[in-house]
């Protein structure tokens, strides 16, 4: 019960910096009103999706190097198929692209079953093969997007009752966040899997011994993740109307942000929200220096610096927080 | 990789075979690496001679440095993802800096990034205990956000090679390459360290057992902490012998080189997860690759093959390597 109202205090606390921070950027820039709330939001959309993919993983008590690779494997893909293609063939391309991320997920996690090596080491090279995969099928930048996908982002969506002003902090990018990770999250965190999800994160060998099947779960835990790491691919091409060969800096937002929203990385813990909640303070912070008009490469330095001494501060947290005796 | 030619055989002959290569890992590599040069001269009749030979070794000797630094950290079951950006600043910084400054002051400066992202990088493993993949990855964005910066502040000034670094990284003497000069004794100096000194046998007790490492009185962060500056100074020689090598400064200069170095401390028969092997393989393995490298461009394999390739080998040997082990 308390670890229950500890974790909920944390994500509650991850809310209110977000709001601080809000407030701050309010008062640096008074004119910050919703369209560029709405901006912010589509910043965000690849880091919520690359943050919902370790999320998965790190529970299971594993982790995946090859997110971010992943992610561009799945745009440059997504991209290079709708170059000069209909807009419907687009409604062929979303789901072919999301199915193979799921595919390539899954293969992680088999590869981890079969081979017995670590986590760590596959989903790195797996990294690099998803890597070549991407400078493979595009070269260079390059590549299109249909229309409609890259109006589903933009602007809000109106609702009915509402009234404009309130209408207009309710972007389109936020509506599909919210819906694509609900879509999954929801039923999984009620189900069966979800409940072995966490218990393999938790333990594996007690996970074992109450008939959890360790290796279907930590499978479908790496597809589940390859999917969202495909949502994330998606939308980068939405949002850029192009696929980049060249993985982003996701791999390291998402395990800080992963961090930074109460996820122990050893497993078992946690939930998908404070992550996302996190990766808005991440992008915020980084909205504020950009407003306060600091050098662009400057900023990159800072936010650096922020997710290497979050990542640090939560390895310590759980060093301290191991009761003595429990090492692995 | 050979083992799979001996497959066919009878299996007790196999399963010697296989002691033989758990005992002697340095015979069948070379094996390999005979192998592939002979692919070679069949693919291009006449290709391997005294020049190619002189330039084989002249590209393997940064590689094989670099992998001297996987090779030491994956000791203690760490990695150390953040020699290409340090081995890349300290080669822009030589280069801008020879333009103004004494050549000795220069060094001194190209050195200061290394010693002090290698004592980010062991504090941040040995201290705070963040996983080593993680914390170099995050040290390297940042050195990178750095140079962005730096850059900048230069970028009037020009740059130059230091006839010096020219010398050693391209010139060659009686047909030897002069970088022969620097890595000869560094080599001896690394195995001598690995395998005589105390230090050395630090790194594979704490790699191979860390509690038990701990519980003998090793202070596991000053062990570590020196390890991962020893790594970035190496990296940073390398970046100074690299630029003579390929004579263009640029942001990007010694990053491709991350990904092979991994992979020849893999090949070589270092085990990922520490405590085993040594650097006379890896410097093997760096040959190897090199040489397989000549062999992919002559194949006309594109850049994302090639990545895919080492991904698959760095899975498929440490797979195989796990077998090994298991059977012993």
């Amino acid at each position: 019960m308390t670890r229950f109202f500890r974790n909920q205090g944390w994500v509650a606390g991850l809310f209110a910096l977000f709001v601080l921070l809000f407030v701050l950027t309010k008062l640096i820039q008074p004119g910050y009103g919703s369209g560029d709330f709405g901006s912010l939001v589509r910043a965000v959309l690849p880091y919520a999706f690359a943050v919902a993919a370790q999320t998965v993983v790190v529970i299971a008590g594993g982790i995946d190097l090859s997110v971010a690779a992943m992610m561009a494997l799945t745009s440059v893909t997504a991209a290079s198929m709708m170059n000069g293609a209909s807009e419907e063939y687009a409604l062929f391309v979303v789901p072919f692209v999301l199915a193979m991320g799921l595919v390539l997920g899954a293969l992680n996690g088999i590869l981890i079953v079969v081979t017995r090596v670590p986590d760590i080491v596959v989903t790195l090279a797996t990294l690099f093969v998803l890597q070549g995969a991407a400078l493979l099928v595009l070269g260079a930048p390059g590549g299109a997007a249909a229309d409609w996908l890259k109006a589903s982002i933009v602007g809000t969506l109106p609702i009915p009752g509402l009234p404009d002003s309130i209408d207009a902090w309710v972007p389109k990018a936020l509506v599909l966040l919210v819906v694509c990770l609900c879509i999954i999250w929801i039923p999984l965190r009620r189900s069966k899997l979800g409940l072995s999800i966490y218990a393999i994160g938790s333990s594996e060998l007690a996970a074992f011994r109450s008939g959890v099947p360790v290796a279907r779960t930590r499978i479908i835990a790496y597809a589940l993740s390859g999917l969202f790491a495909a949502m994330g691919g998606l939308t980068l091409t939405m949002s850029t109307g192009i696929g980049a060969p060249i993985p982003g800096p996701y791999l390291l937002a998402s395990v800080a942000a992963v961090v930074l929203g109460g996820v122990a990385l050893g497993g078992g813990k946690g939930g998908l929200l404070g992550p996302i909640v996190a990766v808005f303070v991440l992008r915020l912070v980084r909205t504020d220096l950009t407003l306060l008009a600091i050098d662009p490469n400057v900023t990159a330095i800072i936010e650096g610096a922020i997710m290497v001494a979050v990542v640090m501060f939560g390895a310590f947290i759980t060093i301290r927080g191991r009761p003595a005796g429990a090492m692995p | 990789m050979s083992s799979s030619a001996t497959m066919p055989q009878p299996v007790s002959l196999g399963r010697r075979v296989k002691r033989f290569m758990a005992d002697r890992p340095l015979v069948p590599l070379i094996i390999l690496l005979v192998i592939l040069v002979v692919i070679l001269q069949i693919l291009r009749p006449g290709i391997v001679n005294e020049r190619w030979l002189a330039n084989t070794v002249k590209f393997a000797i940064p590689l094989a440095i670099l992998a001297g630094c996987q090779t030491m950290t994956m000791l203690t079951g760490g990695i150390d993802l953040s020699v290409g950006t340090v081995a890349t600043m300290s080669a822009f910084i030589m280069a801008t800096q020879i333009v103004s400054q004494d050549p000795a002051v220069a060094f001194l400066l190209a050195m200061m990034p290394a010693i002090l992202i290698g004592l980010i990088n062991g504090i941040g493993v040995g201290v705070f205990r963040v996983h080593p993949l993680i914390m170099t990855l995050g040290t390297s964005l940042i050195g990178t956000g750095c140079l962005q910066v730096y850059q900048r502040t230069v970028i009037a000034s020009g740059a130059k090679i230091p006839d010096f670094l020219n010398w050693l990284g391209t010139g060659l003497t009686y047909g030897f390459p002069n970088a022969l000069l620097l890595f000869v004794p560094l080599a001896v100096l690394i195995v001598f360290t690995l395998r005589r000194t105390g230090f050395g046998r630090l790194l594979y007790a704490v790699g191979d057992n860390e509690r038990a490492a701990r519980l003998s009185g090793v202070r596991y962060w000053q062990v570590i902490t020196a390890l991962y500056v020893i790594s970035s100074l190496l990296a940073g020689i390398t970046g100074l012998l690299y630029i003579g090598l390929i004579k263009a400064p640029s942001l990007s200069l010694a990053e491709p080189l991350v990904l092979p170095s991994v992979a020849a401390a893999v090949i070589g028969g270092t085990s990922i997860f520490g405590g085993r092997g040594g650097y006379t393989g890896t410097i093997i393995g760096a040959l190897i690759l090199t040489v397989l490298t000549t062999l992919l461009t002559i194949l006309q394999m594109p850049e994302g093959a090639r990545r895919i390739l080492f991904g698959l080998i760095v899975l498929f040997v440490t797979a195989a390597y796990l077998r090994i082990v298991e059977e012993r």
